[in-house]
């Protein structure tokens, strides 16, 4: 029987299949099609010191193999978090990891002081990669400065698992990652959406209230398997890998670029059990090639 | 919700750009319970430019016949290959979703106001009525008479009036310019169709005390309250059509304003 666990930080997941924030809810809307059991984790949608009602209408436009979002942040904020969700999800037997997001580090760090001490909740991914608001989130991811000093303001308060998302939207994703890793960081997660947009050329206006949007799905999967590729490189602690992954081919593709566990995202929405069959599909290949631990996999693409 | 492979029993043209489909599931199991107003999210494969699911009414429901009716426009790559499916075809679909329209208990009188492919859920709800032994009055509208559609469908669970817009059928004009609507005084509206037709039929039922409920058809992504992206604007903050629509009570829109 081949091994599945793997480490990030503190955390140990039963295997290296999570569910990437903003495309899962609170795992909740999941479970008529799924047992949360079988995933490594669950990354809660983005959640903000205050409430926010996120962009206006429209949110949404498709594109070929792939969407653009311009959803801004929408949630109810920490402090109903703590009080009316976390006592639904906090006895689901997967992991739960709270993704944080703010305009200022303040923010950040007032966000994130709110969770420590939430006994189910073993990690947080900073959001510094959010293309959809106007102040902070992606402004936070595009510079290492900026990165490095939120990630600082909130390792002194968060002692659990930190994770940060990164952005795509960068020259160099690698010296971003080396910056957040040196303030402490205990992992990378990347990459969130592409900057994009789209037009309907009909009435010439942008498909998007907000003009532009967050590009995702297999159309980004080329582009994010080679900056995990990078950044694998670069660091060393665990990355965690994503864009467009939507079955167990892709999610080997990235853990042979360097990836130890990875978010099944966009899929999500078109076969919202597609991250059970993902763990299934991985499974069944180490088992296929007699591969001992999905551990022995990262990084093993070969180039010779 | 569930998701589950159905098999296409027919597929009927029933204009240039409109066919019904008759599915049923196709490992037999029994139909989740549906209420008029839900919709489903289907897969649509083998679609070049296709990415998402398509939300599709529910046209209706036979329970005898395990079978639910999807009424599908043909607008773009996606909902063309789901109008090109073939008898015995397979969907992957998402069923039911979303709220439904409110079935008062005291008696009253009941008028559907359905434009273009807005129709289809209405046809359901109009059949839930007559089980209930409520009669009610359908109000459609489009472009010509070949828009009109299902109407000898309709005609079995109510009294069927139509607007065309070239005079085709029925009144000339707009749903809202039937004098129906000046003759009969209803208690109860319900709406689905174009944003605009939606607007003017709200604006009526308003400016006279009528209870009305409207269902949206807001661009979405996952259907089942996950991706946050049909959001409507209600008195109670964004709230995602998918979820805590696509019904909604006039009153909470905020199209009147």
């Amino acid at each position: 029987m081949a091994r599945l666990e793997v480490t990030i930080g503190s955390m140990l997941l039963r295997n290296p299949v999570m569910t990437a924030s903003g495309t899962f809810g609170y795992g909740t809307e999941y479970t008529d099609f799924m047992d949360l059991g079988r995933l490594g984790g669950i990354f809660v949608k983005g959640t903000t010191l205050e409430p926010r009602q996120g962009n206006d209408y429209p949110r949404m436009a498709e594109t070929p193999s792939g969407m653009l979002n311009a959803v801004g942040l929408h949630n109810k904020g920490v402090d109903y978090f703590v009080e009316q969700i976390y006592p639904v999800i906090k006895d689901y037997d997967t992991r739960m990891i709270v993704n944080v997001s703010g305009s200022t580090v303040e923010d950040y760090v007032a966000c994130t002081e709110k969770l420590v001490g939430l006994e189910k909740i073993p990690a947080i991914e900073l959001n510094i990669s959010c293309p959809n608001v106007k102040e902070g989130g992606m402004a936070f991811g595009t510079t290492c400065a900026s990165a490095a000093q939120v990630t600082r303001a909130v390792r002194r308060v968060y002692p659990g698992t930190l994770i940060v998302k990164l952005s795509p939207n960068v020259t160099d994703i690698a010296e971003i990652a080396r910056s957040v890793e040196a303030e402490g960081a205990d992992s990378v997660s990347l990459v969130n959406t592409f900057l994009g947009m789209a037009i309907d050329a009909e009435s010439r206006r942008p498909k998007l209230s907000t003009v532009t949007g967050g590009l995702s799905g297999p159309c980004i999967k080329p582009i994010a398997l080679r900056m995990v590729w990078q950044v694998f490189h670069a660091v060393n602690i665990p990355v965690i890998g994503m864009g467009g992954i939507c079955n167990w081919e892709d999610a080997i593709e990235f853990i042979l670029a360097g990836a130890t566990a990875i978010q099944v995202g966009t899929c999500n929405f078109i076969d919202p059990s597609v991250s059970v069959k993902i763990v299934e599909g991985i499974e069944a290949y180490l088992q296929r090639h007699n591969i001992a631990s999905v551990t022995d996999l990262v990084g093993a693409m070969e180039t010779a | 919700m569930k998701q589950l492979d159905f098999t296409v029993r027919s597929n009927d043209k029933l204009n240039d750009q409109n066919h019904l489909l008759k599915v049923v599931p196709s490992d037999n199991e029994q139909l989740p319970e549906m209420l008029p107003g839900q919709f489903v999210q289907i897969l649509v494969e083998n679609a070049q430019h296709t990415f998402l699911r398509r939300p599709i009414s529910i046209n209706n429901i036979v329970p005898e016949r395990n079978e639910i009716w999807l009424l599908v426009q043909s607008v773009g790559e996606g909902t063309q290959k789901l109008c090109e499916m073939a008898v015995g075809g397979r969907l992957n679909m998402l069923v039911p979703l979303g709220n439904s329209f409110t079935i008062p208990s005291n008696p009253g009188s009941y008028l559907l106001v359905g434009g273009g492919v807005g129709t289809a859920p209405l046809l359901f709800l109009g059949k839930k009525l007559h089980e209930r032994g409520i009669a009610c009055d359908f109000l459609l509208g489009g472009a010509s008479e070949k828009n009109i559609l299902q109407r000898s469908d309709f005609t079995a669970y109510g009294t069927l009036y139509c607007t065309t817009e070239d005079g085709s059928l029925g009144e000339k004009g707009y749903v809202t310019h039937h004098p129906v609507l000046q003759h009969k005084k209803y208690d109860f509206i319900f709406t689905c169709g174009p944003k605009p037709m939606m607007v003017a039929v709200a604006r009526y039922a308003h400016e006279r005390g009528i209870v009305c409920e409207a269902s949206l058809e807001n661009l979405m992504a996952c259907g089942f309250g996950a991706c946050l992206c049909c959001v409507e604007k209600t008195t109670r903050g964004n709230l995602c059509a998918c979820t805590e629509g696509p019904v909604f009570d006039i009153n909470e829109l905020t199209w009147l304003d």
